[in-house]
């Protein structure tokens, strides 16, 4: 009679056994993350997505947000800002997501922003660098990529080391490129040098030798380069062809130095880099335990060096909009973007804290980013003689 | 002076280029009439076909542009038996369609294979620039060009010369004759279509190491050919030929003395003015009624 009992009684203990924590426990934070999953600048937006798990998994490692997991709920924008504004309706209206990160480009980000004040969700901005974006009067906006304009400033002081006297600019034909151009010339301009051609070229163009011939005539000494690293690859190879012989700058921290020695080779040599993160020399950042820490978590999981430029992005943004959520007590959009003015967290960037920027009244959060440069010099990433003396 | 010559050069450079695309495509939208959405794809194949001999299987890099010439024509045979041989009734916007959906496929796949990280191509040739008096160009750029102005020559040969052309020449302009005449359309179909898929793929090949190879490269691709074929008229080798010099020579002087913002616009000028003032396409010759 018992025997007959047993399995029944095995089926309901097990099925108890299996049931007991889902039923307690209490359902993820989600998170929005838009990214370029595919498309022209789709290594970029897959790396930063590398740099969310990771930061995902280490606050749910250390218990989640107030017992509760971290869920990443990822949409691909494509590298195109109509996409973008679509992926962040779906995220908000469908999977209810109460904070996003995104959307790496500017056109991108600036095509998303009316849906957050449409429907008053804030989205922590990791990437894109053009001024507009918390000059708009959008009070859902807290970005913690510099703008080109702070990007400029941080480099004012090595204008001179560098000798810059006549810089020409090439940049992606984006609100990011275009807004590059116009802060960097200023800064120049403020600091005596002469700005000769401002040259653009289409996101996924691959022969900029047009440009670049056009570049060659004006007879500067520094071409400043705003694009991702694809584009940078192609303009360095299609520049040594024709001999342009310029001292070349990125900007936009999008430049990935590692992934240009590989792929662009000789061509690459003497260039500068405008970075936000330098995982070659981790212990020279602010947090250095944590950017040591950052850069082993990312070789463990097998990722790409050359993607950690991109991948802490991913990083500091999760791990802003997490504190946000503790900070506010609850998953709701509106406490999470009071919350957000209140953060106070060091990323593998360095400090993060918001400042208003914007119209009065509806300002958007910018916080003030760590900026380095870098030089390739024998096929390495280096510090530029100016900085590795002191 | 200077500045002109090099432009001029960097034009014919990327015309010829555009002039390899474009042939491929004249020969399936102009002979077969089928709007190939794919390809712009069958070109990325031919780079990714070249990336994997190369830095995989590690042969030499001419082999490598013949196996993704063989990979484009083969993948071309086998999407025009399986898809396209069925619809060979249907309309051309059907068959137009089932094109866009191999376009999505393919680059879906590609991206699912190869991930969305640009990869570059290994090439035999030196680094340093060919210094020819004021001007400068890449040694793989003038053996790109030498070696697509030869695969232009031979397909005009195959076209024109040879018992297979004729009889592709004879199938897409009256099919019901060529077949009395004892000509196997199913099999001209297939051999038309994988000829111009081997062709985007040779392109593929050889421009891969100039640029990147990645998911997205045969969107520009693609358009550039249609704007090709559109200036040189459906069908008409040597006016795709032309016009592609033409496309590479009018984007170049555009953007070095108009402005490299709209340097693609002016290549769009250029064919409304084209389908304005001669629909046919500029190297048209009188329309033959068959």
């Amino acid at each position: 009679m018992l025997k007959r009992w047993v399995p029944v009684v095995l089926v309901v203990l097990l099925a108890g056994a299996l049931l007991t924590p889902a039923a307690f426990a209490q359902a993820p934070v989600k998170i929005g993350v838009i990214q370029p999953l595919s498309g022209p600048v789709a290594a970029s937006g897959n790396y930063v997505r590398m740099g969310a798990e990771i930061a995902r998994d280490w606050i749910n490692a250390r218990g989640g947000i107030g017992g509760r997991k971290v869920e990443l709920v990822i949409e691909d924008n494509k590298s195109d800002p109509k996409e973008a504004a679509s992926a962040a309706e779906k995220l908000i209206a469908r999977d209810r997501v109460p904070a996003i990160m995104g959307a790496w480009g500017s056109s991108m980000t600036l095509a998303a922003m009316p849906k957050l004040e449409e429907y008053g969700v804030p989205m922590v901005v990791e990437t894109s660098s053009a001024a507009s974006i918390t000059k708009r009067g959008n009070p859902w906006i807290f970005r913690i990529s510099p703008p080109s304009e702070m990007e400029a400033l941080g480099l004012e002081r090595y204008v001179d080391k560098l000798g810059v006297k006549r810089a020409d600019f090439l940049a992606v034909n984006t609100d990011w490129g275009r807004g590059a151009v116009g802060a960097f010339g200023d800064m120049l301009k403020k600091k005596g040098a002469s700005v000769g051609a401002a040259e653009f070229m289409d996101q996924a163009a691959t022969d900029m030798n047009a440009q670049i011939t056009k570049i060659k005539a004006t007879g500067g000494d520094t071409l400043f380069l705003t694009t991702a690293v694809e584009q940078i690859t192609l303009v360095m190879k299609q520049a040594q062809e024709q001999r342009l012989g310029r001292k070349i700058i990125t900007t936009g921290g999008s430049s990935s130095p590692t992934q240009l020695i590989k792929q662009a080779g000789a061509a690459a040599e003497g260039s500068y880099h405008l970075l936000f993160f330098m995982p070659w020399f981790p212990e020279a950042m602010p947090d250095g335990k944590l950017a040591k820490a950052f850069v082993d978590e990312w070789a463990k999981r097998g990722h790409p060096f050359e993607g950690l430029t991109e991948g802490f992005r991913g990083h500091d943004g999760i791990a802003t909009i997490a504190e946000a959520i503790k900070v506010a007590g609850k998953d709701e959009p509106k406490a999470i973007r009071d919350a957000l003015w209140k953060v106070r967290l060091m990323g593998v960037n360095g400090p993060i804290k918001f400042d208003k920027d914007g119209p009065a009244g509806k300002e958007s959060g910018q916080s003030k980013p760590s900026i380095f440069v870098v030089q390739i010099k024998d096929g390495k990433v280096a510090l530029p003689d100016f900085l590795a003396k002191k | 002076m200077e500045q002109l010559l090099q432009h001029l050069l960097n034009g014919l450079v990327l015309g010829g280029t555009y002039a390899l695309l474009g042939i491929g495509l004249t020969l399936i939208f102009g002979l077969m009439n089928l709007v190939n959405f794919a390809h712009g794809e069958f070109y990325t194949l031919g780079a990714y076909a070249a990336f994997a001999a190369l830095a995989l299987a590690g042969v030499n890099f001419f082999v490598a542009v013949l196996a993704a010439i063989a990979a484009g024509a083969a993948l071309g045979a086998l999407c025009e038996r399986v898809l396209l041989r069925p619809l060979r009734a249907e309309s051309i916007d059907t068959t137009m369609l089932v094109m866009i959906g191999v376009w999505i496929a393919m680059q879906n796949g590609e991206l699912l294979v190869w991930g969305g990280v640009a990869k570059s191509i290994p090439h035999p040739f030196p680094t340093a620039p060919l210094v020819l008096g004021p001007v400068s160009i890449a040694p793989l750029r003038v053996f790109v060009f030498v070696l697509a102005a030869g695969l232009i020559a031979a397909s005009y040969l195959l076209i024109h010369r040879t018992k297979l052309g004729r009889a592709m020449r004879a199938t897409f302009q009256d099919r019901d004759t060529a077949a009395l005449m004892g000509v196997r359309i199913g099999r001209i179909h297939t051999a038309t279509f994988a000829f111009g898929s081997g062709l985007a793929a040779a392109a593929g090949a050889l421009l891969g190491p100039v640029f990147l190879a990645y998911p997205s490269m045969g969107d520009l691709a693609a358009l550039k050919a249609f704007c090709v074929v559109i200036l040189g008229g459906l069908g008409n080798l040597p006016g795709a030929t032309l016009g592609g010099l033409l496309l590479g020579v009018a984007e170049e002087l555009g953007a070095g003395y108009v402005s490299s913002g709209y340097r693609d616009a002016v290549g769009f000028v250029i064919i409304i003015l084209v389908l304005l003032l001669r629909p046919s396409g500029l190297f048209a010759r009188q329309e033959r009624i068959g």
